[in-house]
């Protein structure tokens, strides 16, 4: 179907598309209609991504294929069959478990990805040259300074009175002045979306609607 | 037009005697083995080369057959490290390259096999770095649990906690506690939900009623715990109902537009805005301030941190929100850990400063140590 030269699924698109940004009117029944479509379609559509993404290819299968040699997978699934049994009083705390393996993973995992890409790296860029000559010197000397100034900012066990107030307040003025930055170039990514939705509405919609 | 035809005849001359000369190759000392201090993922090759060209890396995993292009590397490079290798494999490798129409190879080096590590000594640094982190760490929560008290300032954005749940409360009005949008994997999950229970001790003492809609489904069944504990613990377990806390969906606009959607039509008089956040982050901000509730926010994702600021009253600033969950929470544990995090930083700055002076004297030990690789 392709009613003025544009296929039905177009329209559709336009359509929750128009009845999304209605909200920027006010909110009406069109957008109450497509919130409820997009929260009830996503979920199901998530639930499809990972029967068909994780699942099926990371249990079902290797286990359907090779029971005996894949018998581990076992583990993860209990697990995550546990997680239900919060909703069965009499076992509730089994769910605890498998929260408690999951958390400890991934601290785990991010302790070491933290301090090697993060810590160890930062630290080694904050070492840097106060000899590199004219700008570069002065550019070094204001890294050194913020860097300095934002990490006693974010020092909890002393009050931060004299001294050590007056340069957690100049930690607080690099912080401001990071945050601006990265809110300007953020504004810009958000501003190329909605150029995005707009190219989708003007040149896939309207456009050869006008021209049909 | 002459002109151009004879740069193009000089410049293509050029070509041709400089690129003959690249094709001019020879290698030496040729040797494949396994990467040192790895995880079984790679093999190192080395070479000597003379000449400019431009080698190709045949591998095979039989001594005199079915050599494969798997890469290609300078001939003056002389190294290059596969990564398409499986731990274990008996690989065979030869170079070739190009010599006027011909194709020239080396002799066969190998087998050389793929194996895993179990120290990788260039990561000596972040080990000495974690020995010490634990050993603060138990230290300072050994210290907690003996009783001895363990000093942190308390942050400004706490002290509008009591205030916004108050308001709410002279209001008659529901709170929104959104804690953000990612896992249990997530620290900033856990501390969120450390921060909601002393929020959901507050409203079930003032019996103000309070929403907390998730996208995650583990946060959804830890914040329930959270809160049903939070209800027990302030004697007031009659007043806990299962619909405080709510799941929506798994998508992040999906989950958005729900969570505006209730700020407009349900307008809540407090908004808590607690967690790991992304694009959303604006769009939760701006709808609630526009609906003018008090907002409340804290998150440690550094992008999403100047738009808490331009539109919530206060903000919990990067590692502000995980000391305010040990400020609030009281827990030995987390407090423990907010001091061994002071007093690492301490030791960082001190490194750093070092190093720093070293540097300029000349001296790159201390820049050294901290590499990663």
């Amino acid at each position: 179907m392709h009613p003025f030269g544009v296929p039905i699924g177009v329209w559709i698109n336009a359509f929750l598309t128009l009845c999304i940004l209605s909200f920027l009117y006010k909110d009406n029944p069109f957008f109450r209609f497509a919130e409820s479509l997009f929260a009830g379609m996503s979920l199901g559509y998530y639930i499809g991504i990972v029967t068909e993404n994780t699942l099926r290819p990371n249990l079902f299968r290797p286990l359907a294929q090779n029971f005996w040699g894949n018998v581990l997978l076992l583990i993860p699934m209990a697990l995550g069959i546990m997680l239900y049994f919060r909703y069965i009083p009499s076992v509730a705390w089994l769910a605890r478990i498998a929260l408690a393996v999951y958390i400890g993973y991934y601290v785990g995992v991010y302790l070491m990805q933290k301090l090697h890409g993060d810590i160890l790296f930062q630290s080694r860029d904050t070492i840097v040259s106060l000899r590199a000559g004219g700008v570069d010197t002065l550019w070094n000397i204001i890294v050194m300074v913020g860097v300095f100034s934002v990490l006693i900012y974010f020092y909890f066990s002393a009050e931060h009175k004299g001294a050590l107030g007056k340069v957690s307040k100049l930690g607080i003025y690099f912080l401001m002045i990071s945050f601006g930055a990265s809110f300007g170039y953020t504004i810009m990514a958000r501003i190329s979306l909605l150029m995005g939705r707009f190219s989708f509405l003007v040149n896939t919609w309207l456009r050869p609607i006008i021209s049909s | 037009m002459r002109l151009w035809y004879a740069f193009i005849m000089i410049v293509v001359c050029f070509n041709v005697w400089f690129g003959s000369d690249a094709l001019a190759v020879e290698i030496e000392d040729f040797a494949a083995q396994d990467t040192p201090s790895d995880g079984g993922q790679s093999i190192d090759l080395r070479w000597v080369a003379t000449g400019r060209g431009k080698v190709f890396i045949l591998r095979s995993t039989a001594r005199d057959s079915a050599f494969s292009v798997v890469g290609e590397a300078l001939a003056s490079d002389g190294a290059y490290t596969d990564f398409g290798v499986e731990e274990g494999v008996n690989y065979y490798y030869r170079l070739g390259w190009m010599s006027g129409g011909d194709t020239l190879q080396t002799h066969t080096v190998g087998p050389a096999v793929a194996k895993s590590n179990w120290f990788r000594k260039y990561r000596s640094n972040a080990l000495v770095t974690t020995a010490l982190m634990f050993f603060l760490v138990i230290t300072f929560v050994n210290r907690a649990k003996k009783g001895h008290p363990l000093y942190i300032r308390r942050i400004a954005g706490l002290s509008s906690i009591d205030e916004a749940v108050g308001r709410a409360t002279e209001m008659g009005k529901k709170i929104l506690y959104i804690p953000g949008i990612l896992s249990l994997s997530e620290i900033q999950t856990i501390a969120s939900l450390s921060i909601l229970k002393h929020i959901a001790k507050l409203t079930a003492i003032y019996g103000t009623d309070i929403e907390v809609p998730n996208k995650d489904p583990l946060v959804f069944s830890a914040a329930r715990e959270t809160v049903r504990e939070a209800y027990l613990e302030a004697g007031k377990p009659d007043q806990y109902r299962e619909e405080m806390v709510t799941y929506l969906t798994y998508d992040q606009f999906a989950y958005a537009a729900s969570v505006t959607a209730k700020m407009v039509r349900e307008k809540p008089a407090t908004n808590f805005l607690i967690g790991s956040f992304f694009a959303e982050s604006l769009i939760l901000a701006e709808t609630g301030q526009a609906v003018g509730a008090i907002q409340i926010a804290g998150t440690a994702d550094i992008p999403q941190l100047p738009f808490f600021v331009t539109a919530c009253d206060y903000t919990l600033l990067g590692e502000e929100l995980f000391a305010a969950s040990a400020y609030l929470s009281h827990e030995p544990v987390l407090l423990g850990s907010i001091k061994a995090q002071d007093v690492m930083k301490a030791i960082i700055m001190v490194v750093v400063g070092i190093g720093i002076v070293t540097y300029a004297l000349g001296s790159e030990f201390i820049k050294n140590l901290l590499l990663t690789r």
